[in-house]
């Protein structure tokens, strides 16, 4: 048992934070989720030099050789200054996702230019109808002359889509000729049970400007931005498809936990600051001659939060622990509890800190309903509460 | 102990269903049924076809214009009106300030206020919260000196509703500082077109407009604009705030979000049935319906009890608020978790009447969906105003339980 950070992680924790700090204050973060983009591109240049963009990859791909645990200790700050930049998506989901299932081309080609800042990636895995269903997939591909595929298709609340340069597509196909669902129409055929076949799912990288592809871009709810995405027989080549034909659905999930691995942390980052700034707030704000943090119904309260903060940390570190794990069960299991823990301690703290701010909690001009906000939807994002709770206790049931 | 409704009863809903049916403006309707922006004109025009009906103010006395129906009709009425998709009525002026009026001021006051309110000519604000006067209303500041036949009001407001619509605010004013703080509480009526008056907004959680900041600067009010005696306010506050409370149960539009819960759950889909099937779910729908079943009786049992023994509501309404306002959370929650990811988009315009989803992406954004998220976001507001949750189980512990 180990629970501390190394020297360079603590290094790496020490130079977010003060680049935060100086640089991200919540004035200049509201400006940032108003602005066209969304997000800081110079905030970007800056994570490549610190090395964030090519964190979690391999030394031999211009990677710091990074794990989980370094993810989370990077979440946990971007959570704390709630900042909006695609590094989820980006660098823990997409780069994951290609640095382990990728090709040692494909991985030499794209990681480098993740890390340097020079593209981005967004991770297009859901569609209408299916929540939070991976294996829901109608999105098909058709293989194309020349070894390529045809794609066509929606995926929906891609998130960070509207700055991404490429995009992670799962669809059905990809097998050639002779594969399951190679005519790219067995999900139409068959209808909505053919579309939630676990098999036949395959994911290939798709440029911004390829010919087809169009987004319906929006903000969301935190501040954040994101796209659906619609495909009109994309022409891709033979090598957009990223790891093996068919083996789609476990990749894309893997990628989808190391992403719910990190919302944790990011969750544990704003559950910490939402206390911080509500234990500061019971002990200035006065009501009845008092600070309103002597009257003890508010005291146990906030005891509480205390308690669920604690929790969930515990919650995020063992997510982190095992979101790389070979064993995929293991890896299930745990970021299921986790995100599923942590989705019910982010409703205690933000709905309590929002009640004991009282009027201050509910308007746009202060914080604590903007981290409130961040919090609810983490919550929704990659699996909600019950989401992770259901697929935590088939996992029991075998 | 019945709980069924007679005949009577059961006709004389049949006849506000069918005029709901009749005169409720299909465009009000619409916007109401998909969560959309009502505006103040919506509001207005409503208020005059009930007026034209002589439902305009279903719950006053009848010696002030009110249909003077008793609490089982006033329910009906009100579980119809919610249930068809009829914009509630401005409660400030019809549920607060009027029974104020009614029993504390005089007879001058009450024939100029009253008609106005119930023809939908005047829109009235509130003005209780200031900056550092929130839970703890009674240690409020500004001030009302009184020079010759005017007082002269300073001071600053906050969290107040709607103000940007209103063209008068009932306001607490500090017209004493002799003994405790409730003592120099008076009650006025303040023109919202007087000179010295500045209403700024304060954007909320949501991204809507619906709350200000409104400051008084030397603000002239003529002391016929007084209610009841100087000094007593707070007596006056309070008999206001008891009616508050209970309006805040909202059993009728409770009712009608259980309800739309329901249809959103059903048209929802995981695992490829409807969400509703999926009985990690339903669990919670059903556990917020059965905390809505007793809340409904619990609300006709104090309302028939007061009715019946002739007296005003007392603490109990405090139950009342505090299960109601829980309930409406818990509600607007599960409205937003049955979107799934779809509760994320931001879509500001999805608010407007017109907004229809863009045509290339049509099929995911059912029309219900875009206002959810913001709903259950502005929905925290209702365990936090009109005294919040804390204080309204003070009030059962000292009033009702004499800990």
């Amino acid at each position: 048992m180990d629970f501390n950070y190394s020297d360079e992680q603590t290094t790496l924790r020490e130079t977010l934070q003060r680049f935060i700090d100086r640089e991200y204050d919540f004035e200049r973060r509201r400006e940032l989720a108003q602005s066209t983009l969304g997000f800081s591109a110079e905030g970007w240049a800056r994570f490549a030099e610190f090395g964030l963009l090519s964190l979690p990859y391999p030394e031999e791909f211009g990677g710091f050789g990074g794990n989980a645990v370094d993810v989370m200790l990077v979440m946990e700050l971007i959570g704390r200054g709630l900042l909006l930049e695609p590094f989820l998506s980006t660098v823990v989901m997409c780069g994951g996702l290609i640095r382990d299932a990728g090709s040692a081309p494909v991985k030499r080609t794209l990681l480098p230019r993740i890390g340097t800042g020079e593209i981005k990636l967004a991770l297009a895995c859901y569609e209408a109808t299916g929540r939070y269903d991976l294996s829901q997939v109608s999105c098909t591909a058709a293989p194309d002359s020349g070894g390529g595929w045809r794609l066509t298709g929606q995926k929906t609340v891609v998130l960070d889509a509207p700055s991404a340069d490429y995009f992670l597509v799962s669809a059905r196909g990809g097998l050639g000729v002779s594969g399951v669902g190679a005519n790219g129409t067995a999900a139409n055929a068959a209808g909505a049970n053919a579309a939630r076949d676990p098999r036949g799912i395959s994911v290939f990288l798709v440029g911004r400007e390829a010919q087809g592809v169009s987004l319906l871009a929006y903000p969301t709810q935190s501040g954040g931005r994101a796209a659906d995405l619609r495909l009109d027989d994309v022409r891709l080549g033979p090598d957009a498809l990223i790891g093996a034909a068919g083996e789609g659905l476990a990749i894309v999930e893997r990628a989808v936990d190391s992403g719910a691995a990190a919302l944790c942390a990011e969750a544990v980052g704003i559950i910490a600051a939402l206390n911080e700034a509500t234990l500061n707030y019971l002990k200035t704000r006065k009501q009845f001659g008092v600070p309103i943090g002597k009257f003890q119904a508010l005291q146990h309260r906030m005891a509480d939060m205390f308690i669920a903060a604690e929790q969930a940390r515990s919650m995020a570190i063992l997510a982190a622990v095992y979101a790389d794990s070979e064993d995929a069960a293991e890896r299930r299991r745990s970021v299921s509890a986790a995100k599923a823990y942590i989705g019910q301690a982010a409703r205690l703290v933000g709905q309590q800190s929002v009640q004991l701010h009282g009027a201050m909690g509910v308007v746009d001009d202060v914080i604590v309903s903007h981290y409130f906000k961040r919090l609810t939807m983490i919550e929704l994002t990659l699996g909600d509460t019950d989401f992770h709770l259901g697929r935590f206790s088939s996992a029991l049931m075998g | 102990m019945d709980l069924k409704y007679t005949p009577e009863e059961e006709s004389f809903r049949a006849e506000v269903r069918a005029f709901l049916e009749a005169e409720l403006p299909g465009d009000i309707r619409g916007r109401m049924r998909l969560g959309r922006r009502i505006t103040k004109a919506d509001l207005t025009r409503w208020q005059k076809i009930l007026h034209g009906r002589g439902w305009g103010a279903v719950m006053w006395p009848t010696r002030f214009g009110g249909a003077g129906w008793n609490v089982v009709q006033q329910h009906i009425f009100e579980e119809e009106r919610a249930d068809i998709g009829a914009p509630p009525q401005n409660a400030f002026s019809l549920r607060m300030l009027a029974p104020v009026l009614m029993n504390f001021a005089n007879a001058a006051q009450q024939e100029y206020f009253l008609p106005r309110i119930i023809t939908g000519e005047d829109w009235w604000c509130q003005g209780y919260s200031e900056p550092g006067s929130g839970s703890d209303l009674a240690s409020l500041r500004t001030s009302a000196l009184r020079q010759g036949d005017h007082y002269v009001v300073n001071g600053q407001k906050t969290w107040n509703t709607l103000g940007q619509y209103a063209d008068w605010m009932f306001c607490l004013v500090r017209t004493g500082s002799e003994g405790r703080p409730q003592q120099g509480i008076s009650f006025l009526l303040i023109d919202m077109k007087s000179p010295g008056i500045r209403i700024k907004p304060i954007t909320m959680l949501d991204g809507e407009h619906e709350i200000n900041e409104i400051w008084f600067d030397d603000v002239r009010v003529p002391v016929q604009n007084l209610v009841g005696e100087e000094n007593k306010g707070w007596t006056y506050a309070k008999f206001l705030l008891t009616h508050e409370r209970t309006n805040n149960a909202g059993i009728g539009n409770c009712k009608r979000a259980l309800k739309k819960l329901k249809e959103i759950a059903s048209r929802q889909t995981a695992n490829g049935r409807p969400l509703l099937e999926d009985s990690r779910f339903r669990d919670r729908v059903v556990q917020v319906e059965l905390e809505l079943m007793a809340l409904e009786i619990t609300n006709l049992r104090v309302l028939s009890a007061t009715a019946d023994e002739s007296r005003t509501l007392g603490p109990e309404v405090s139950v009342l608020k505090i299960k109601g306002s829980e309930i409406q959370q818990t509600i607007a929650e599960l409205q937003m978790q049955a979107l799934g990811p779809d509760a994320l988009p931001y879509l500001r315009e999805a608010l407007e009447m017109d907004w229809v989803a863009d045509p290339q992406f049509a099929g995911h954004y059912a029309p219900y969906a875009p206002p959810l998220t913001g709903h259950y976001f502005n929905m925290r507001k209702t365990t936090i105003y009109a005294g919040s949750t804390e204080i309204q189980k003070n009030i059962i512990s000292q009033m009702i339980l004499g800990l």
